[in-house]
């Protein structure tokens, strides 16, 4: 099952769709790290809201991914790991460190966002 | 062969003739209606059973219980005899009453009906004995299913009460667009952990919560699993994308984190509840103005 990657201005999105395998997984990785150079993207977002389980080898490749899109001058953000799968993932000690996750993909997008900016947005409120 | 006809015809007999005695057993318990369920009504009161209830509903009960044990006894049917018995205790649990009051005074009345077939058949010792064999074993099997029935439906309000607190324990609040407060309150067993656990990733998921402010003042202790519990919602929290601050860590809760060696630059921590929800704001971009000068004399 191959992972469709889209262009978003000056982002890549692949949106998981179904489970996969680790060969899909490795094709993945190879495919967004040679893409993210050649479309000149300042940042990848990887969706899988649709994995009902993400094991060791998905979470190393998922971390290879990032570390080495970052080595090649982009942000990587994770979106949409569900509630369950989290904790299930923290429980076998499979974290992400050091790599972005988000709720969903508007707050990936948003997440980029602010990064490419260097500011955050800001909301404010006042009593009256 | 013929054995067996003879056997069948025998128990065909036995049957039928403990059918006649429950028969007549139940001609004399309606004949004597009015004087045994008087009697049974006074042995409740006289043995501060029910005490709950004043002695109208005890005798209205009276009535209701004795005409459904005649009827069981008649048709040797128990369903009718058990929702009677469920929906009394539905009546009656909220009031107070306990399990050995209702054995109790079913058991009374077993013994007020036995006394009663005693004092009639005192006469002819074999017929009492015959009666006694038909009575007995239903008399028994009402009592249980009497007593059975008033504790299943303890059970069962028990179950609904846990699953209350349960809910009402863990609340998940939203104080401010993309801002939850968790308040947890009393002692934190396992299963409460993962309830937490789940109502938090729930709520960051439902509610888009990019911080959740998680505040333990109200609990006194918790033991390493539960710690260790604890560190692990707050990284899956991350993993969802949401940052978790803890507030107001006991000491003694401070001294389990440092026990079982969390690792501090995961968690992030303020004192109090106010300082949390300041640290929120601060991450989420917001900035609270205050528009008018604070008098430090109140105006009535």
């Amino acid at each position: 099952m191959q992972v469709p990657i889209l262009k978003q201005g000056a982002y890549l999105i692949a949106t998981v769709q179904s489970a996969l395998t680790d060969e899909d997984l490795k094709q993945l990785r190879d495919t967004l790290v040679l893409s993210v150079s050649k479309v000149r993207a300042r940042g990848v977002i990887v969706d899988v809201t649709a994995l009902d389980v993400i094991d060791s080898f998905a979470t190393r490749t998922l971390r290879d991914v990032a570390h080495m899109i970052r080595l090649r001058g982009a942000e990587t953000v994770i979106v949409g790991i569900q509630p369950e799968v989290a904790f299930s993932m923290v429980k076998l000690g499979l974290t992400l460190e050091g790599i972005a996750t988000s709720l969903d993909l508007e707050e990936g997008l948003a997440y980029l966002n602010r990064k490419g900016n260097g500011s955050d947005h800001g909301v404010r409120t006042h009593r009256s | 062969m013929a054995n067996n006809q003879e056997f069948v015809t025998i128990t065909e007999a036995l049957l039928e003739t403990t059918g006649s005695r429950l028969r007549e057993l139940v001609a004399h318990l309606r004949q004597q209606r009015a004087q045994l369920r008087e009697e049974w009504a006074r042995k409740i009161t006289e043995a501060k059973l029910l005490t709950a209830m004043t002695k109208e509903e005890i005798f209205a009960e009276a009535t209701s219980v004795y005409d459904n044990y005649v009827e069981a006894l008649e048709t040797g049917t128990y369903e009718a005899l058990q929702a009677y018995a469920r929906n009394l205790s539905e009546r009656i649990i909220p009031r107070g009453v306990e399990t050995h009051e209702v054995v109790g005074i079913v058991l009374l009345l077993r013994d007020v009906l036995a006394r009663s077939l005693w004092a009639k058949y005192r006469e002819d010792f074999n017929k009492l004995n015959r009666i006694l064999d038909a009575y007995e074993p239903a008399a028994n099997r009402i009592a249980g299913t009497v007593a059975v029935g008033f504790v299943q439906e303890r059970e069962r309000i028990i179950r609904e009460q846990q699953e209350a607190i349960r809910e009402l324990s863990t609340p998940v609040l939203q104080v401010r667009e993309r801002l939850l407060i968790l308040p947890i309150i009393g002692v934190i067993d396992p299963q409460r952990t993962r309830q937490l656990t789940e109502q938090l990733l729930r709520g960051i998921r439902t509610n888009r919560a990019k911080v959740v402010v998680l505040d333990i003042t109200g609990v006194p202790y918790i033991d390493s699993p539960v710690a260790n519990h604890l560190v692990q919602t707050v990284e899956a929290a991350r993993l969802l994308g949401a940052n978790v601050i803890v507030t107001g860590l006991s000491p003694e809760i401070a001294q389990t984190l440092v026990n079982i060696g969390v690792d501090l630059g995961k968690m992030n921590t303020v004192g109090d509840l106010q300082g949390g929800i300041e640290e929120a704001e601060r991450l989420l971009g917001y900035r609270v103005v205050l528009t008018q000068e604070q008098t430090t004399q109140h105006s009535e």
